[in-house]
């Protein structure tokens, strides 16, 4: 069985920077991988350049087998692949239903000039996905009037409605309360496993990596140093020393 | 609320109109060229509502005005209504060509290749006198109209008609777009982009179809303006009718369909009114109408009326 995800080689620069230093990678279906690294290690690139944001300098990436190098993000999309972003990219002045409609009307693909949003979107849908991740409260609210928990939620959601087979998210919780990490990691694992998502997360915080993740890879200057179980990762010592900062 | 607050405007309006435009003959022409501008000023409404300015719009007026008066000299025969399609045809045509181009720009780029392409076509209908009449333009001889032929007064108040049932229709038509899942994607463009393309639409296609309604509304514009005007000339595309045109659009407001007749109605009665009594400074009112526009109600006189809000009302369903 071909690998969910798999990129041979994969590299790109930036003038003299490497951000992706021929990298091999798989990501089998069913598995929960954490990301982490320091800041700059190149952990972000890595994920627009699968997601088809960059286009890489050299190597290729393959989605169920088929080659996507050369893919815009929308088609990318199309084919399973569910994104969330650092910063949550929503639609400001459009409800919380409305940013879900259009999500769930984009996966079908087809916008109708006549026909109301709400009227097009299945409606049921929504519902259980807001409820899913806990935002039935706020379906009616715009999504710029959300604070930053809720608009990561809201971030993850869209991606959700779209039933992807692999959804990547960027730092779910940086920038929530800490004391809200867990509820908010909670909510998103709860909707991953009840659509049997495959997930792959950046994070920073080594309790929610040990708490979420069946797997974790360690960046650092744009190549993985380690990879493989939480636990036999994050007791690696060049990850104790290059990335969690401990001797 | 906000629904039977328009529609309350909207008969309101089509009364005011028909009434003042059928009693006081003087009227008509003005009230007609208020229900052009605001057809025109829906068309940027619509580039609005995706967060685009264009500075050439005119030219769609324009390409639909010269395709009457052409349309005219080579079948002198034929109907106005006919020559109104056809001159929103060929309007939207150029629109969806030029859009393919266009679209791949945003702000500033966006409304400045407009407005270059709107003075190229400008300069070549001055230039082409043989073909286009130059700067003096073209005669267009007053049409039948459904088949039937009025006298002067008869044209103008069929016309007003026509123009308000022209009027009604497209903003009924465009406020239903709006809340479409192609106006929503549309009105999503201004905010995010990006996330548009992560949810596997294309951002460029959304606009390119707002651009191409917003070709043919400014052409139905340009093609009933031309009909009352009786002439068409290269000023239909000059960068300060476009510069109109979004200073209507602003001064309306894109929260709204009818935020463009609005501001249409507001831009005449201020244009026409200080032009008469205040003469030589109009432009100044009309000037410091937009600055207290944009600093006390930046959503436009729409949007001051709390009309089209974009939060949904109970239920969520709209």
């Amino acid at each position: 069985m071909s690998a969910l995800v798999r990129t041979e080689k994969l590299s790109l620069a930036f003038g003299g920077v490497v951000a992706a230093d021929a990298i091999d990678f798989e990501l089998q279906a069913g598995e929960r991988l954490a990301v982490i690294g320091a800041n700059g290690a190149g952990k972000t690139t890595f994920i627009n350049i699968v997601t088809g944001f960059l286009k890489p300098t050299s190597g290729r990436i393959f989605i169920d087998g088929k080659d996507v190098t050369a893919l815009d993000p929308r088609r990318i999309v199309r084919l399973g692949v569910g994104r969330s972003f650092q910063l949550p990219q929503l639609f400001l002045e459009h409800t919380v239903r409305q940013c879900l409609e259009l999500a769930i009307v984009g996966k079908a693909g087809r916008l109708g000039f006549f026909r109301s949003l709400s009227a097009q979107a299945d409606q049921k849908e929504i519902d259980h996905t807001m409820e899913l991740v806990g935002l039935r409260e706020r379906a009616d609210d715009l999504a710029s009037s959300l604070p930053e928990g809720q608009r990561k939620l809201l971030d993850v959601a869209m991606a959700l409605t779209l039933r992807p087979k692999l959804l990547i998210m960027d730092e779910p919780t940086s920038g929530v309360a800490s004391e809200d990490k867990h509820d908010l990691m909670a909510a998103v694992m709860r909707a991953l496993s009840e659509r049997e998502v495959t997930s792959w997360f950046v994070e920073h915080d080594v309790d929610i990596v040990t708490q979420y993740a069946t797997r974790v890879a360690a960046w650092i200057s744009g190549k993985i140093a380690a990879d493989g179980p939480p636990d036999q990762v994050l007791a690696d010592p060049t990850v104790k020393r290059e990335v969690l900062g401990v001797a | 609320m906000s629904t039977n607050l328009v529609r309350t405007m909207v008969v309101i309006g089509a009364l005011a109109f028909l009434g003042l435009g059928l009693s006081l003959p003087w009227l008509k022409t003005p009230a007609i060229f208020v229900l052009s501008y605001g057809l025109a000023a829906l068309g940027v409404v619509v580039m609005l509502r995706g967060g685009q300015i264009s500075f050439g719009h005119a030219m769609y007026a324009c390409i639909a005005g010269y395709t009457v008066a052409f349309l005219q000299r080579a079948h002198p025969e034929l109907d106005g209504l006919v020559l109104i399609i056809a001159g929103m045809v060929v309007a939207t045509l150029a629109g969806g060509i030029i859009g393919v181009f266009v679209v791949r720009y945003r702000a500033i780029f966006f409304g400045m290749l407009n407005l270059a392409l709107s003075m190229v076509l400008f300069s070549l209908l001055a230039k082409m006198y043989e073909i286009s009449g130059g700067t003096d333009g073209l005669r267009i001889d007053r049409p039948t109209l459904a088949g039937i032929t009025f006298d002067r007064s008869g044209y103008e108040s069929a016309l007003l008609i026509g123009s308000l049932v022209a009027a009604i229709f497209c903003g009924w038509l465009v406020q239903r777009y709006f809340r479409s899942a192609a106006g929503e994607a549309l009105a999503g463009i201004k905010t995010n982009e990006a996330r548009l393309e992560y949810l596997g639409l294309s951002a460029r296609r959304i606009l390119w179809s707002g651009y191409v309604i917003s070709a043919a509304l400014v052409g139905l514009s340009g093609a009933l303006f031309a009909l009352v005007q009786g002439l068409v000339t290269p000023e239909m595309g000059y960068w300060l009718r476009s510069g109109e045109f979004v200073f209507i659009a602003i001064l309306g407001g894109s929260v709204h369909a009818i935020g463009a007749f609005m501001g249409a109605i507001v831009f005449t009665v201020i244009k026409l009114g200080a032009a008469a009594f205040l003469t030589g400074v109009w432009q100044m009112l009309l000037g410091i109408t937009l600055i207290v526009v944009i600093l006390a109600a930046p959503t436009g006189i729409a949007g001051l009326l709390r009309i089209g809000t974009r939060r949904a009302p109970e239920g969520g369903a709209r």
